[in-house]
């Protein structure tokens, strides 16, 4: 579904990703950790299609087409949803108009009608289920004022509801108490289908206690150094990341 | 024409008018023409020089010839014509001025309860006499300027108002303003008068619109009168044709326990100058004023509003929020005076522009004047681009760039109208908004 070939990127003329190389099939379900630093959000960035990054080599092919020609807004309706890290506040927009809005432009360009306000208000009452969201911020401006918690769960809800193929998250866990956390994992793992894959970005091995990957990528300085299955996570968190560090060698994958 | 020569055509017009046209007019009324007229001529016209227009040149104005003879003539529009400019309710009231005259043809008044009344202000001259005076002769002329001396001077008509004590107006009043297309340039000077009786609650909406291209002039003047613990929601609204120059001037008193939301909204007019002017007279009294614009081309808004403090503990809020696009040019300047002794008086302003072009210009003045203690007194002011980290989030989920730009640009707008109470004016006002901002940007010509 995605393969990313010897991708070099960076922000602001300093290059932050020196090379990565990772595969990613349907159904699959892979972790990228690191440090801070060590390039996992601009990975995340760099596949939305995030102006203020630059690739300067290397390629990104999602289903076999070059992702990195697409703007954003294509890649969002071909499949792709990256969860940010720091959800964006937006005065004035309702939370469900936005929504219904983007449901709209992603069922539109999948050839299927657009969904009026009662069926999307159907759907929408059906998802909120998933990750147990208080109707009222519905009505609410998007993300404004929203906890840190209420902000992921806004995430989540959007990736049920746009349905991608392949779902970045970007510390989705960070910032969440540990029933929030739960809430986030249960919505996360309600959505994992053989025909769609995702990528979580974490620093932290805790979210992987609740979802279990395929593989595990260790980022360190804009290189994948380590990959694995779950046991290199809790290993991770075991030793740390200095660990890595002593021993900088890539394993093979 | 250059000032000098508006100004004395402005006299000539008026001194014609004395001979005529106000012939009927009652004695103290002739008086207060003659005293406006007065002031004027010895002010003239203001110019850039003076403070209170620093930054809103009448260059527009003192280019255009105006015809004053013909004030008040002029074609009267079908009522078809005037159906999708009114609001979206039949249930509200109507009142419809063509050109600054009364058309009770197309006005259509709801009854009102005994002893209220609501129609013409030329009108309530004749059965509302004393009321009529004593109001008029109390309105302040301090502050009124050069454009409230002359529509002191030249009023013809206008909407009046009055809600007798203890009653409620369920539905908005609405009273509509149209200039139609004129062969050579002319001026409206409607004056109206809107009185609340103590414990009276009221919507009103005013609108000034155009039919017809064409250049003209619009020289309001609404003075709005709350008496002890009344109620009111007012609402203007500024659509005048794509040349035309309005000029307008809201003056409220408050009583005790009063609570007035006053809010005006901008979009058509070559140059439009709005004056808010407040006076809360008793303790208690709340005000909340809101202004959006939504301009572009080589527009000019310029908003003025004056809160008066005079006595202890009420409360005041601004929020004046502007949307500019092409080479358009913004003005804010909010006064709030706090008098002597005014204690435990509570106000706050805000003015924020979303600028869309780099041709943009935008000035904003607060000025606070505190003689009281214990007082909170607060101004913000912002003035910014789109979010390019908003555009990004909403272009991450599937909305395209145009479409991300209108959300967001409407969301900037949206929040003045989010703080308008009465749902039907609040809906038919997003109609407005949604119609001048297509694409995230602001057209050229006005609607």
């Amino acid at each position: 579904m995605l393969s990313i070939r010897k991708l070099h990127a960076g922000v602001a003329g300093k290059e932050i990703l020196h090379g990565i190389d990772l595969e990613v099939r349907a159904g699959e379900v892979h972790a990228v950790m690191g440090p801070n630093g060590s390039g996992k959000s601009t990975l995340a960035q760099v596949l939305a299609g995030h102006p203020g990054y630059l690739v300067t080599a290397g390629e990104v092919l999602y289903e076999g087409r070059n992702l990195l020609e697409m703007p954003p807004e294509q890649r969002a309706r071909e499949g792709i949803f990256m969860a940010f890290q720091y959800p964006v506040e937006i005065p004035g927009v309702a939370n469900a108009e936005f929504l219904k809005a983007a449901v709209n432009a992603v069922r539109e360009h999948r050839g299927l009608e657009e969904l009026d306000a009662v069926e999307f208000l159907v759907v929408l009452k059906e998802k909120m289920k998933l990750v147990d969201m208080d109707p009222a911020f519905m009505s609410r401006s998007l993300n404004e004022g929203f906890s840190g918690g209420e902000k992921k769960r806004n995430e989540i809800l959007q990736l049920a509801l746009l349905e991608p193929r392949l779902a970045v998250l970007d510390e989705t866990d960070s910032g969440l108490d540990i029933d929030a956390l739960r809430t986030v994992a249960a919505g996360v793992n309600r959505l994992r289908r053989p025909d769609n894959a995702m990528i979580l970005v974490t620093h932290y091995q805790r979210l992987l206690n609740y979802v279990t990957p395929d593989r595990v990528h260790v980022l360190s300085n804009g290189r994948i150094v380590r990959s694995g299955d779950q046991a290199l996570a809790q290993e991770l968190e075991a030793r740390g990341y200095e660990w890595l560090e002593a021993t900088p060698e890539a394993l093979p994958r | 024409m250059t000032d000098r020569t508006t100004k004395e055509a402005f006299l000539a017009a008026f001194a014609e008018r004395d001979r005529r046209g106000f012939a009927d007019d009652p004695s103290w009324l002739r008086e207060a023409r003659r005293a406006a007229i007065d002031r004027f001529a010895e002010t003239g016209l203001p110019t850039t020089h003076d403070e209170d227009w620093k930054y809103t040149s009448l260059a527009p104005l003192v280019a255009t010839p105006l015809d004053l003879a013909t004030e008040g003539t002029g074609e009267i529009p079908a009522e078809e014509a005037l159906v999708s400019l009114a609001a979206g309710s039949s249930s509200w009231s109507r009142l419809v001025f063509v050109n600054g005259r009364h058309v009770p043809k197309l006005s259509t008044i709801r009854p009102l309860a005994p002893g209220g009344r609501v129609g013409s202000l030329a009108e309530a001259l004749i059965t509302d006499e004393e009321t009529v005076r004593a109001y008029l002769t109390a309105a302040r002329d301090k502050g009124e300027g050069a454009f409230g001396a002359l529509n002191a001077a030249f009023w013809p008509d206008g909407a009046f108002l009055r809600v007798p004590a203890g009653v409620s107006l369920e539905e908005p009043i609405q009273v509509l303003f149209v200039a139609t297309a004129s062969p050579r340039p002319h001026a409206q000077h409607p004056r109206s008068l809107i009185v609340l009786e103590r414990e009276s609650r009221a919507v009103l909406v005013e609108t000034y619109i155009a039919l017809g291209g064409g250049t003209y002039l619009t020289n309001a003047s609404t003075q709005l009168v709350l008496g002890p613990d009344a109620a009111l929601d007012h609402h203007k609204i500024v659509q005048e044709g794509g040349p035309a120059i309005h000029v307008g001037r809201t003056q409220a008193r408050q009583e005790r326990g009063t609570r007035l939301a006053s809010c005006s909204l901008a979009f058509g007019g070559r140059l439009i100058r709005n004056d808010v002017d407040v006076l809360l007279a008793a303790e208690g009294a709340e005000c909340m004023l809101s202004g959006l614009f939504v301009i572009g081309g080589r527009q000019h808004m310029d908003n003025h509003t004056v809160m008066d403090h005079a006595q202890p503990r009420a409360t005041s809020r601004q929020l004046y929020k502007g949307v500019l696009d092409g080479r358009a040019r913004g003005v804010f300047n909010g006064r709030v005076i706090v008098r002597p002794g005014a204690n435990g008086t509570d106000a706050h302003q805000t003015n924020k522009n979303l600028i869309l072009s780099e041709g943009v210009e935008v000035d904003s003045k607060p000025q606070l004047e505190i003689f009281a203690d214990d007082v909170k007194c607060s101004h913000g002011a912002a003035d910014g681009q789109v979010a390019e980290d908003a555009i990004f989030y909403l272009k991450s989920r599937g909305l395209d760039e145009v479409v991300a730009r209108t959300l967001l640009t409407h969301g900037f707008a949206s929040e003045v109208l989010s703080g308008l109470r009465v749902d039907s004016v609040r809906s038919w006002c997003e109609d407005l908004l949604r119609g001048r901002l297509r694409g995230g940007r602001v057209a050229e010509e006005a609607p």
